[in-house]
């Protein structure tokens, strides 16, 4: 079924009787030439470009809940291209012009909305870095734009420029960055791939992966085995519990990421905003909710959910750019498990085990990079080769010291 | 004034007065009304609207939970959105304002929506507004936006002030009703350190809203004579006004107390609220049940409301929202609620969709009847019944009541993700995996009469507490059971509201359903069920049931409700506190800043410290010129500077040596006593971590500086390599940043003014260039002396206790005040540096290697350090490797900006062809063009190169050639003179 | 979150910072034939266990020791605090 505005006409006006289930509900098949671990954003996208750009119709998506569950319903929805490293930016670029087509593409308005993101600059070191940076997104084909003060206070007229004790000295904007409705896109890509005859199998929990001399077979799932050509695992929180089955370790540990929004706000944001001396970004909703974030716990959880002071550190940002910001309520606050790798960049590699394939490691960053991860991942599953703009997220980079290191962390994950 | 809808009875207190507007008509209300309970008295019942359709709407609770009845209160920069109506305390002069409308309140231009609403279902919007391409930015979303969101901010700053503060005690109890009262009342008794908190104002909780008795009195005055009680105990702190926001790790608990919202301004040096951080060994959840509605079609009219609201305006405010009511219920709760009103002379009929609902007093019951519609533009005025033989019947109200049961209030036992079960006989959720240390009492366990909750709350702190012995006698109260039959909608029902705020009709839920998004969470996020200001405390039980339906399973089985920290919506500035402009953080400054803000010093921060950036004189109009001035002041003669901002880390033992070979890249072990050493530390991962100089004071003890924005991460570090890496080694670690106050004297003249200052010799021959000591200054000041040189220059660094760095500064300025001595800031510390090649945090940015600081060799192979091992993987020994190297404009006039990209001189400007980036650049007014400090791939056997130097971002495009990064004096003769 | 610390009792969590996996301290041979792989896996592949996790705080806003803290990662429940130093000299004298 196509959407469009005709039809949701048509539908009101009698009786919405025609709209059928977004994807189907099927029962597993007993093989697949590839099946997609997770039904997450990243699975579903890897789905969808498998069908649509790759040729690949005996594809599953099998999650252990209900798709969508996990980061891409829980993040703050942001997406840029405003990285620093030639490693990173032109998948982050190839990843933004892939979210600048995506309604048309998937036929499911998920809102992609480009309103601008605008990270503050407060000190002589940081504009360096941010103008080293913003030279870096323009010399690989992106956007950047250095602002003056009095730009960004044209535009945040509110924000704190008096009585700052970091001073707001210019800001460094990326303005096709913007804002996406993060579930419309998990259930877009999911419809389109499964009008591509993509299986999306929910409640389905993968046990273990049945391995024969080294040749990854299937997946053993709690709705019995599932027989696959290729396996990619794309379970980010989750990685390591996963890929432990197959007896991997993983560069990669898992922390709980808190993220708030606020009571429904008439417009006062414009765009997404970060502070540069404090742990706080926000960006307001179509509906209204102001939606921030700010640090990590900085502690290894699982358990999605963080404490007070992670919640405070955030408030505290919030109330230093925006003191008109006191009087908002919080509305609601929940945690994400994290895949923190020790570089801060992410995988998208095949395993030590032929068959396997391993997508992972987004840190807080996962979202913006859901359509190209699809892709990159998609094209690694179907031509056993690495995306060009994906090539350097290999799992050996560690052992090799080319590791992707935008803030300079090293091998601490937690400070990524 | 009149209030007309005001009755008999209540706990409001008459005598005072209260006079406040909404929407700037004026009305009176009483001390101990809420706003909407005092609105409601002068027969207001209209105070809002909805979000998606603007519906009229009032209230539909008489609590926390409430959907509807959302206003601004305060105007100005007190202006709060979407404050509940049936919370807010009413003072003297409250002024509210209604908020989400275009026109006026009874008149909403976008009330057009609700017309449109069979277009605006769930989820319309992912479906359309996906052409033409543009339309949805420029149009579409515009459009939404301004239509969207609730209340508004003033966009003033928040002029109230807000407190941080620690609380601990033996048991929580959150909730004071009558299984919170006797919980604490048990426990205190007991001799515990108890908190009470409540978020109401009054305390008692059910107990005001209701008639019947506690032993002989009303259950009203029971509950106040218990908070008499517990208010005169010592062990108990009764914390009214005080929402429990969240269960947190380890019997934390966030907590928000309203020390100033009940009135119109905070009194004098009064926070508005206070976000109290309460650790606890044991809790008790007290925290009630919330009563559900039925949905039926146009169920969200102004005037209809839950019963048990009704119940409360009636008995505890005195209020009858409309003279003719209608109750329509599946429960005997709900009969309840018509006998109160029938005692208190209200004209009450019940619809109860139970064939056998009792009838126990002289009032109509329509047995197995159910409500069908209802009619009244702004606000009720007729039901829609239709009987048990099927024949309709409409009823003139003006108030309709409704109950669907109790759901026990689960929301603080899912904080940490325990998940609720379901209880078919109260049909609802009652908690089951609670966060450790806590019990659940009274209605929220599901206890839902009076004695049920005073014995709960009584055997819940008894449990909580291992109490052993008898327990007391328990007063006497009702003990009714529960009698349900479940009933979420009326059959035929579509335009029927589930979640109110958000405007989710059961209609949305079938849609929903239809289109596969049948888990709880795709309910929940599709439709936006739920997701309103409440978190759905009224909504989701009725959602759910029709889901449940629908899948043809039961309740259980589709899924539980789920709620999030905090239990209502807290304000931001609450959580930040006094964190705000100058406080956000804490400053530290250093021991000549009294000094230096006399000679009008501009300060920057660096890690949190304030430095002196620069000194302006007299007739400077730029930075530039003082800064200028500063560099060649100290090159030619004599500069001093604050340094005490680097870390210190005093190393003794045995072992010390040792250790900072460890620590090290470069070797320590054969540093001889009274000497100094550059020293660069790596990550074990083999990047830069940091560099400094280590000086050997004696045999066991050196000195180890730090930069200063990694004087924390490097000390914790070499504690980790201490404690857990050489746990046996003889060695002991202590940060002294701030116990000494360190100034640099640097230029030509340094050592004569420093010569009036040192009791010892410092000439050449006895203190060489990096030699150090531990000497007297003044006459037999203590005080460290280190000769080395960050500028370049012949030059000193001096140490004294930081109680004398004042003292200090003041004579290095009076002994250099015959070679014009000259302040220098960390500007001109910076351009030194850079006239000198040195690295800094520009440079050493967390991805440079010693090989990309061109000190690849000082890596040992001879002996182990930390990062040694890892620092020789091949890609960070790539034979094209960036390297540091200096720049200079090939036409002087050019600056070579920071952060700029370095290309070939001819070819393509793009990513595929950077060769590097410069991290440090100034002006520098001893060369007198700009320099740069870069990495250049190559870098190494480029020298002399043209190259082109870009930063597109600002617009810079220059011809620079590559030359060694050591700009003045590369022989370093100035410093060893 | 409080941390029970051996020797100053009961503190709140943001008195420290947190580093990781107590395998950290087990830090391998520079001198062994297989060093570079050795040293690989000690730097980057980290136990990230759902459940008992045994690993670094510092107490930076306290008597900066270093503690071994064994904690659940689905609960955050934790079961034992040692003080680091104790842990890798009794690991020093097994091996």
């Amino acid at each position: 079924m196509r959407y469009s505005g005709f039809r949701v006409i048509k539908e009101a006006l009698t009786g919405h009787k025609g709209w059928t289930p977004a994807w189907r509900d099927p029962e597993p098949a007993s093989q697949y030439d590839i099946v997609i671990v997770g039904g997450g954003g990243h699975g579903l996208a890897t789905a969808h470009y498998l069908a649509k750009e790759f040729g690949q119709a005996r594809v599953a998506v099998i999650e252990k809940g209900w798709i969508g569950g996990g980061n891409v319903g829980r993040n703050t929805t942001i997406i840029r291209s405003n990285y620093l490293l030639d490693a990173n930016e032109p998948f982050y670029e190839f990843s933004l012009k892939l979210w600048e087509g995506l309604e048309q593409d998937i036929n499911y308005n998920a809102m992609v909305s480009q309103r601008g993101i605008l990270n503050l600059i407060h000190s002589d070191g940081q504009r360096d870095a941010f103008t080293r940076r913003g030279n870096a997104m323009i010399l690989n084909g992106a956007d950047a734009d250095m602002l003056s003060t009095a730009d960004i206070k044209k535009r945040y007229p509110f924000l704190n420029t008096d009585d700052a004790r970091f001073p707001i000295k210019g800001g460094l904007a990326q303005h096709r960055g913007g804002t996406v409705r993060h579930d419309a896109v998990a259930w877009g890509y999911a419809r389109s791939a499964d009008s591509r005859g993509v299986d999306i199998i929910q409640n389905c929990e993968v046990t273990g992966f049945r391995i024969e001399s080294g040749v990854c077979k299937g997946v053993e799932t709690t709705r019995g085995f599932i027989g696959a050509g290729k396996v990619g695992c794309a379970v980010a929180g989750n990685s390591s519990r996963l890929m432990s089955l197959a007896n991997m370790r993983l560069p990669i540990e898992s922390h709980v990421l808190q993220a708030f929004v606020s009571e429904g706000l008439k417009p006062v944001l414009p765009g997404v905003i970060t502070f540069g001396a404090g742990h706080f970004y926000c960006s307001q909703s179509d509906k209204g909710g102001l939606v921030f974030g700010g640090d990590i716990d900085g502690y290894n959880s699982y358990a999605q959910r963080g404490n007070l002071p992670a919640v405070e550190d955030v408030c505290e940002g919030a109330m230093a750019i925006f003191p008109m910001l006191g009087r908002a309520r919080l509305l609601r606050m929940w945690g994400g498990i994290m895949d923190m790798s020790m570089d801060g960049s992410p995988i998208i590699d095949k395993t030590h085990i032929d068959g396997l394939y391993f997508n992972g490691g987004w840190c807080y960053g996962g979202f913006k990079a859901t359509p190209a991860s699809g892709f990159a991942f998609a094209h690694l599953l179907a031509k056993d080769a690495p995306h060009p703009t994906a090539t350097a997220y290999r799992f050996d980079r560690f052992e090799k010291g080319l590791m992707i290191d935008e803030k300079g962390m090293g091998n601490q994950p937690n400070l990524h | 004034m009149i209030q007309k809808n005001r009755i008999e009875g209540g706990q409001i207190d008459r005598s005072a007065t209260f006079k406040f507007t909404f929407d700037g008509k004026r009305y009176e209300g009483h001390a101990g009304d809420t706003l909407a309970s005092a609105l409601l008295a002068n027969g207001v019942r209209l105070m809002g609207r909805s979000f998606k359709y603007h519906r009229p709407r009032g209230p539909l609770t008489a609590g926390s939970e409430e959907p509807n009845a959302l206003v601004h209160l305060r105007v100005g920069a007190r202006q709060e959105p979407n404050t509940r109506a049936t919370t807010a305390e009413l003072f003297h002069g409250l002024v509210a304002t209604s908020q989400n409308r275009v026109g006026s309140l009874s008149f909403d231009l976008l009330a057009v929506n609700d017309r449109l609403s069979n277009f605006l279902t769930a989820g319309f919007y992912y479906k359309t507004f996906m052409w033409p391409k543009a339309f949805w930015e420029r149009v579409y979303e515009p459009i939404i936006r301004r239509a969207a969101g609730l209340g508004a901010l003033s966009l003033e700053d928040d002029p109230d002030v807000y407190d941080k503060g620690y609380l601990h005690c033996d048991l929580l109890v959150i909730g004071a009703g009558p299984a919170g009262l006797m919980a604490a009342l048990t426990a205190a008794r007991n001799g515990a350190d108890v908190i009470l908190a409540d978020e109401d104002f009054r305390m008692g909780g059910r107990l005001n809203a209701e008639t019947f008795a506690i032993d002989d009195a009303s259950g009203a005055d029971w509950a106040t004579a218990t908070v008499a009680e517990l208010a005169t105990l010592p062990n108990v702190r009764l914390m009214p006004r005080t929402t429990v926001i969240g269960a947190f790790d380890h019997g934390t608990y966030g907590a928000v107390e309203r020390v100033s919202d009940h009135i119109a301004t905070p009194l004098e040096g009064k926070p508005r609220q206070i976000l109290w951080r309460i650790y606890t060994q044991k809790t008790v959840l007290a925290a009630g049940a919330i009563e559900r509605p039925i949905a039926f079609n146009n169920n969200d009219r102004p005037g209809i409301m839950t019963a048990s609201a009704l119940r409360t305006y009636a008995n505890r405010f005195g209020v009858a929202v409309g003279h003719r009511t209608a109750i329509f219920t599946n429960n005997d709760d709900g009969h309840r609620t018509a006998a109160d009103l029938h005692a208190k002379g209200i004209k009450v009929i019940v619809i109860d969709p139970r064939p056998e609902a009792p009838r126990a007093m002289d009032y109509e019951v329509l047995a197995g009847a159910q409500v069908t519609d209802t009619m009244g533009r702004l606000g009720l005025t007729f039901a829609q019944v239709r009987l048990a033989d099927g024949t309709e019947r409409t009823i003139e109200c003006g108030a309709l009541g409704v109950s669907g049961g109790w759901n026990p209030n689960v929301h603080m036992t899912c904080h940490q993700r325990g998940r609720p079960v379901w209880n078919g006989e109260l049909a609802a959720f009652v908690p089951a995996i609670l966060p450790a240390g806590m019990t659940v009492a009274g209605a929220a366990m599901g206890d839902l009469s009076t004695a049920g909750a005073l014995t709960g709350g009584a055997r819940a702190a008894r449990a909580a507490l291992g109490l052993k012995g008898r327990e007391a006698k328990m007063p006497i109260a009702e003990d009714a059971p529960v009698n349900i039959t479940p009933f979420w909608y009326v059959e035929g029902a579509s335009r029927a509201w589930l979640d109110q705020q958000n405007d989710v009709t059961v209609k949305d839920v079938k849609l929903s359903h239809q289109e596969g998004f049948r888990s709880v969470e795709h309910l929940k996020r599709y439709t936006t069920l739920g997701m309103a200001t409440d978190q759905g405390k009224t909504s989701n039980m009725g959602g759910l049931a029709i889901m449940a339906e629908l899948a043809g399973k039961t309740i259980p089985e589709v899924g539980t409700t789920m709620f999030r920290p905090p239990y209502t919506p807290v304000a931001i500035g609450a959580l930040a506190g006094r964190h705000r402009g100058q406080d956000f953080h804490p400053k530290r400054l250093t021991p000549s800043h009294a000094w230096a803000q006399e000679q009008g010093a501009v300060f920057v921060e660096v890690g949190n410290w304030m430095r002196a950036q620069w000194f302006p004189r007299a007739g400077e109009t730029t930075w530039r010129e003082s800064v200028d001035r500063e560099v060649l002041a100290t090159r030619g003669s004599v500069g001093v500077c604050d340094v005490t901002t680097l870390g210190k880390i005093d190393v003794q033992g045995a072992d010390a040596a040792d250790f900072l070979n460890k620590i090290y890249c470069n070797g320590f072990a054969k540093l001889n006593v009274g000497k100094v050493r550059y020293g660069l530390m790596l990550r074990e991962d083999g990047i830069a971590m940091d560099d400094g100089t280590a000086a050997r004071l004696a045999e066991d003890h050196f000195v180890v500086t730090t930069t200063t924005a990694n004087a924390l991460p490097v000390y914790r570090h070499m504690e980790f390599v201490r404690q857990c890496l050489v746990p046996d080694m003889d060695v002991q670690l202590i940060s002294t940043t701030e116990a000494w106050a360190q100034y640099a004297v640097a230029g030509p003249n340094a050592r004569r003014v420093l010569e009036q200052i040192v009791d010892q010799d410092i000439g050449n021959d006895t203190f060489p260039f990096m030699a150090c000591a531990e000497i007297t200054v003044c006459g037999g000041l203590r005080a460290r002396l280190f000769r080395i040189s960050f500028s370049g220059e012949l030059a000193y660094e001096i140490a004294v206790p930081t109680a004398y760095g004042d003292a200090l500064i003041r004579r290095i300025m009076e002994a250099g005040a015959e070679f014009d001595i000259t302040p220098y800031g960390t500007e001109a510390l910076g351009v030194m540096r850079m006239e000198k090649g040195h690295a800094a945090g520009n440079e050493l940015n967390g991805t440079t290697t010693a090989a990309n600081l061109g000190m690849g060799r000082m890596v040992s192979t001879t002996k182990d350090s930390i990062g040694a091992v890892l620092s020789r993987r091949e890609g960070l020994n790539k034979p094209d490797d960036l390297r540091a190297v200096g720049l200079k404009p090939v036409n002087p006039a050019d600056k070579t900006p920071a952060g700029a990209h370095l290309m070939a001189a001819t070819g393509p400007v793009d990513a595929a062809h950077d060769q590097g980036y410069v991290t440090s650049a100034c002006y520098s007014p001893s060369l007198g063009h700009h320099i740069a400090l870069a990495f250049l791939k190559d870098g190494d056997n480029r020298m002399g190169e043209t190259m082109r130097l870009v930063s597109p971002l600002m617009g810079v495009d220059v011809a620079v050639e590559i030359c060694s990064p050591h700009f003045v004096d590369p022989e370093g003769e100035r410093l060893r003179a | 979150m409080i941390i029970d610390h051996p020797l100053l009792g009961p503190r709140d969590s943001s008195e420290f910072t947190y580093m990781g996996d107590a395998r950290l301290l087990e830090r391998p041979d520079p001198e062994g034939a297989d060093a570079a792989a050795a040293f690989y896996e000690y730097a980057y592949l980290r136990d990230n266990p759902a459940g008992w996790h045994r690993e670094l705080w510092f107490h930076e806003a306290g008597d900066r020791s270093w503690l071994v803290v064994t904690r659940n990662t689905m609960t955050h429940e934790i079961s034992c605090v040692e003080l680091a130093r104790d842990v890798a000299r009794a690991q020093r004298q097994s091996k």
